[in-house]
């Protein structure tokens, strides 16, 4: 028989009862652990070992239902997908069990996901289109157009993007990324007629597409491997593609970079700022930019540093450019 | 040890706003003997905001950048997160599709070019800490930072997506990151641990929400300071911006003064290594560096 591997491992559990408890409180707990034991094993062994009343979404057990998503260590974990092994390697014996968002903690690993669902179905996140009641015969999508979806189809709704992204923690307003991902997965649909809607929603400033920091955390988040964030840029695309980008300080900013790199090569920082905000909007800039002056942090535009060889520069613009901006 | 040489990508904001990461990465390479080799005809990575404007202008760029590294056979050093992620990104890209890299290479051809994927790409920690290593830079320290509690910022483009990343990083993990802590150890001084070392600094929304870009960057600073951190240092340009620069709009966001000196990685290694603060740039950071 095979050896199967045991190790004693400690867990810090999040628990609190909205309806009794004034604060949330931590509760130790140890377990031996087998190699192939997942979160949701330890889960049930609180439960069913420890204390019948604590409290986990699960479902399916098969990474398909996205309900026992939490976070281990500020990781975010698919419950029945993560191996405890895996997070010993890269935690150590101690591992701490959180719900995603403790500020909407309901019932231990319980959390109330109203906010993530309200934003979520902002995006009109299903297929808009004249269906035939009667077809005469089936709609055949080919591989191609298929590929276009870019596996966004395969998100579970499991919130992980969403309660990992630091845009969402600070500005109420924005959509998130799992939002915007299946806005995406609509627009790529070759049956949808609603692209422009969806577009329209995802570029207004504030809640859309352009307040993603770009900081990877749905990338990494996301079980199913979806790159959020990718997607967003591909929201970003369509926006341009459609010639539906607003002359803003977001979309400025995004295309100055192209003029920016014909002239010089490198970015004009100074140029960019004053490009993206406008000759009025730079004005607020004026004190920030009095201290970098003061500490050698700013150049004068005849210092401006220059790339070598710009005709390639100026020829691969030419020929590899796909979008305009008005 | 046989002598290091790295095609030098500079990227834009040593040029320009930050000349004292140009200053401290050259005086430390110079201490430590990595020669740096600049690729005088590289442009901006397009620092994250391009692809959202026109992928694939992006990339045929960032693949020219490559090329001239691998014209040179030698592997990329980067002293951005942010470039660092927009060239390994290309790279990740053409090297795992041959179609795109074949559309790529036809546009390239135009200007007597082709990507082949033969040059790595790695941000200056990382040749610090994987090639020259950790004990060797431990060995060269002059004044350790024995009284320094540092707070390392690892910013979010060295260490996700771990996906493009692969072994460039050491195989940092992106939910507990070491690299930083470790160098900072080597130079003698104290590494803080605290919740928000690898988190984002909020840099790329700074100029169409700059309520959420300085919130963002405000709970990371009150976080180094609440774990009673002297200085925080980060090896990202973009992060230092936001964090050095942006102090005082960043403390009347918060309602708290956020006052907390900022040191690039180089800056922190120069220190240790017994470099003058006038050859680290020092004198360039807005918030004052009164230990150095």
């Amino acid at each position: 028989m095979k050896n199967y591997d045991i190790k004693r491992v400690n867990f810090k559990v999040f628990r609190y009862n909205k309806e009794v408890d004034k604060l949330p409180y931590y509760e130790d707990y140890s377990f031996d652990v087998a190699q192939d034991e997942v979160v949701l094993d330890i889960l049930n062994k609180i439960k069913w070992e420890k204390d019948g009343s604590f409290s986990y979404r699960r479902s399916c057990r098969h990474g398909i239902c996205g309900s026992c998503a939490i976070k281990v260590n500020n990781k975010p974990v698919l419950s029945c997908k993560e191996r405890v092994f895996d997070l010993i390697e890269i935690f150590g014996y101690k591992l701490v069990f959180e719900p995603q968002d403790m500020k909407q903690a309901i019932k231990d690993m319980v959390v109330d996901k109203e906010r993530f669902w309200h934003k979520y179905s902002s995006v009109k996140p299903y297929l808009i289109a004249e269906i035939d009641a009667h077809p005469k015969s089936e709609y055949i999508i080919s591989g191609n157009e298929a590929d276009k979806l870019d596996e966004a189809d395969y998100c579970i709704q499991c919130g992980n993007c969403f309660y990992a992204c630091p845009s969402v923690q600070v500005n109420g307003d924005y959509i998130g990324p799992a939002a915007l991902l299946k806005a995406f997965r609509f627009n790529a649909d070759v049956r949808d007629n609603a692209k422009r809607d969806r577009l329209d929603i995802v570029n207004q400033e504030g809640k859309g597409v352009w307040d993603c920091v770009k900081c990877y955390e749905c990338a990494e988040a996301c079980p199913k491997d979806l790159s959020p964030i990718d997607k967003i840029t591909k929201l970003h695309n369509q926006i341009f593609e459609e010639n539906m980008a607003t002359d803003n300080v977001a979309t400025r900013h995004a295309v100055g970079f192209k003029d920016s790199i014909k002239k010089h090569g490198f970015l004009d920082e100074g140029e960019l700022v004053r490009y993206s905000e406008g000759n009025l909007g730079v004005l607020k800039h004026v004190p920030e930019a009095l201290h970098m002056f003061k500490n050698g942090k700013l150049i004068m535009p005849w210092q401006m540093p220059k790339s070598q060889k710009l005709d390639e520069v100026d020829k691969l613009i030419k020929s590899s450019s796909t979008v305009k901006f008005k | 040890m046989k002598n290091l040489k790295y095609a030098f990508f500079v990227g834009c904001t040593p040029k320009q706003s930050t000349p004292e990461l140009m200053q401290s990465t050259l005086a430390i390479a110079e201490a430590l003997g990595i020669e740096l080799v600049e690729l005088v005809e590289a442009t901006c990575c397009g620092a994250s905001h391009m692809q959202d404007y026109d992928d694939f202008l992006s990339l045929v760029l960032n693949a020219r950048n490559i090329c001239y590294a691998e014209k040179r056979g030698l592997t990329i050093v980067t002293v951005c997160n942010t470039c660092q992620l927009n060239l390994a990104t290309a790279k990740y890209r053409l090297d795992n599709d041959e179609k795109l890299k074949d559309r790529v290479n036809a546009k390239l051809k135009e200007v007597g070019l082709e990507y082949k994927g033969t040059s790595q790409i790695k941000h200056f920690l990382y040749a610090l800490i994987d090639d020259f290593g950790i004990d060797a830079i431990a060995s060269r320290v002059k004044n350790p930072l024995k009284n320094l509690y540092i707070a390392p910022f690892y910013g979010c483009h060295n260490i996700r997506p771990q996906k493009v990343h692969g072994s460039s990083n050491g195989n940092e993990d992106p939910y507990k990151p070491t690299s930083l802590d470790r160098l900072i150890i080597a130079l003698g001084g104290h590494s803080v641990e605290y919740g928000h070392k690898n988190k984002c600094c909020g840099f790329h929304v700074e100029l169409q929400a700059p309520k959420t870009a300085n919130r963002i960057s405000g709970n990371a600073m009150l976080d180094a300071i609440e774990n009673n951190a002297d200085t925080m240092v980060t090896p990202c340009p973009l992060c230092h911006l936001r964090l050095d620069v942006q102090q005082k709009s960043i403390s009347k966001e918060m309602g708290q003064d956020v006052s907390i000196p900022i040191l690039h990685m180089p800056q922190m290694v120069g220190l240790a290594l017994g470099i003058s603060p006038e050859k680290l740039g020092i004198k360039h950071n807005i918030a004052k560096v009164d230990f150095a």
